[in-house]
């Protein structure tokens, strides 16, 4: 079974269809990418996927759960994390609790417990630090914890929305254009972050416009345009694809 | 008389706070100016009525008056954060997405429900509340100070402290301001909205309660129109100290409480209510933001 099927499914705003009768799935533990020129529906697609957006129609199933019409805590606790394109961390707050936040559903204590600061709740904002200083040494951030989010250089804030991102525990993780901004170097640097994610056991759906990274690390690749699915299949059917190349470059002149 | 100005003035700057951090509260997280979070400090002060009413009748109050207070101050806090929970609930939730002005004119409607309901059920006579510390007090460095000036500072400064705590170290302090700073992305790490949004009310208006009981001891006259000047005393309160920022909103209260106070004994007592206002203007003709607030981010 695959880990996310999507069927048929339809966002229209007022008479925009954003996106028109997606079906595809996504198999557990692979790089999954979605392309297609600016304005083909991709982030539409994701905040369908993560609760934001309602779909106009069609079905969305996370582990054979049905999805659709669910609130996105509820689905981030069912284990999908998401980056944004623009950056969205919560700039007045510290590197660390940028990434304790996340860990908001995975953990028990509430109200009543911190108010008495119970034994458990001392113990359990232990581990939340502990876990998230885990998280941020994986994406190399550790040393900045303490730091304002807003300080931050634009390829570390994007690595802490990662972090942040793998806090909530996801199994799947919907990543927005994570490259957007970044120089050749940071780039890079990403692609090898993407792929340890992979090998970590996490499923990722990659939204991204730099065709060096798409065709080097995906398993398999939709391309959507004006909303419709018009191709899918492994990179290099992708890349000779002559539908693709149509939607990218304009249909070819002939004589 | 410098002394008992700065005894009095943090009386009623501690009172202004508690009541200015609800509002700051909303603000920050729904950036609603909720007007009837005056009428849930009213309310406070009219429960305490009741209940110290009651635990008198059944004779508490004589034999162990502590535990009479305690339970009163408990059981206001109790009922008037059910109140805050229940008009969040059903004047602003619905509204959510609607556009900005519509949130304010329900709360408007809020605050206008809530003091006829008072009225029509307490009459419009003024209350008496139970003299318990009396005027009883100590003198220190020629001032006259009062035992219950001092539980008033005493208590808003504890509550302050404790919620400055629970919003910087708590997991549930940190997840308010996550929504405070992006609702969408908070959601996307996991945290229920509406609960938080709930539980802020709740705390506001539980801080609300125990302002209004405080003052009802102070004075010891409790009516259904209380809450709205100390409703806008406290909203000057918030935006002079920066609305949204919850140190401003303490640093606000303390503030004008002792400009109310100092005012009133070296100028004159007639324009007490206007060096509120004075202040407030001059403050944000200086720095717009109020004093601890920052750059303000239009969306």
């Amino acid at each position: 079974m695959a880990l996310l099927e999507v069927r048929s499914l339809t966002k229209t705003f007022g008479g925009l269809r954003a996106v028109e009768d997606a079906t595809f799935e996504v198999k557990e533990g692979i790089i999954f990418s979605v392309i297609g020129p600016n304005g083909a529906g991709k982030t539409t697609l994701f905040n369908c996927l993560t609760g934001i957006l309602q779909p106009t129609k069609g079905t969305v199933y996370f582990e054979g759960k049905d999805t659709v019409g669910l609130k996105p805590h509820t689905i981030t606790g069912l284990g999908i994390g998401r980056t944004f394109q623009n950056i969205r961390i919560f700039p007045e707050m510290t590197v660390l609790e940028n990434v304790m936040v996340a860990q908001h559903s995975r953990t028990r204590c509430g109200i009543i417990s911190a108010i008495i600061r119970g034994k458990g709740f001392i113990h359990e904002e232990a581990s939340i630090k502990e876990k998230a200083i885990e998280y941020l040494e994986f994406v190399n951030l550790s040393d900045l914890a303490k730091s304002p989010a807003s300080s931050l250089p634009y390829g570390d804030q994007r690595r802490l929305e990662i972090a942040r991102a793998l806090a909530t525990e996801p199994r799947l993780i919907l990543l927005d254009e994570p490259a957007a901004g970044m120089n050749p170097q940071e780039t890079a640097e990403l692609m090898v972050l993407v792929e340890r994610l992979r090998q970590w056991g996490k499923t990722i759906i990659l939204i991204e416009h730099d065709m060096r990274v798409v065709m080097g690390i995906s398993d398999w690749i939709i391309v959507l345009d004006h909303g419709i699915k018009i191709a899918e299949g492994i990179p290099e059917e992708i890349q000779r694809n002559p539908a693709v190349v149509e939607a990218y470059l304009g249909k070819e002149f002939t004589y | 008389m410098f002394f008992q100005q700065i005894v009095n003035g943090l009386t009623l700057g501690g009172v202004y706070a508690l009541i200015a951090l609800g509002y700051t509260m909303v603000y920050g997280i729904l950036e609603l100016i909720n007007f009837a979070h005056g009428e849930i400090y009213m309310l406070g002060a009219y429960l305490g009525i009741i209940f110290l009413g009651f635990f008198t009748a059944i004779g508490l109050t004589h034999s162990n008056i502590i535990l009479a207070l305690a339970l009163t101050f408990v059981l206001s806090v109790i009922f008037c954060s059910a109140y805050g929970f229940t008009v969040e609930k059903i004047a602003y939730r619905p509204l959510r997405n609607a556009p900005r002005l519509s949130p304010l004119i329900s709360a408007i409607g809020v605050s206008i429900f809530l003091q006829n309901y008072v009225m029509l059920a307490q009459g419009t006579t003024d209350k008496v509340f139970p003299h318990i510390f009396g005027s009883s007090g100590f003198g220190l460095m020629n001032a006259r100070i009062t035992y219950i000036q001092v539980f008033i500072v005493a208590t808003s400064f504890v509550l302050m402290i404790a919620l400055h705590l629970f919003v910087v170290k708590t997991k549930m302090g940190k997840a308010m301001r996550a929504v405070a700073q992006d609702k969408t992305m908070a959601s996307l790490v996991g945290i229920n909205i509406d609960r938080i949004i709930s539980m802020t009310f709740v705390i506001g208006s539980g801080l609300a309660a125990i302002a209004g009981l405080m003052v009802a001891m102070y004075y010891g006259l409790v009516n259904y129109f209380i809450g709205y000047v100390a409703g806008i005393k406290a909203f000057t309160a918030a935006v002079l100290g920066g609305i949204g920022s919850i140190p401003g909103a303490m640093l606000g209260g303390i503030v004008l409480g002792l400009v109310e106070s100092f005012g009133a004994s070296y100028i004159s007592s007639e324009y007490k209510d206007a060096y509120a206002f004075a202040l407030l203007i001059i403050i944000l003709l200086i720095k717009p933001t109020g004093l601890l607030g920052t750059r303000s981010i239009e969306k």
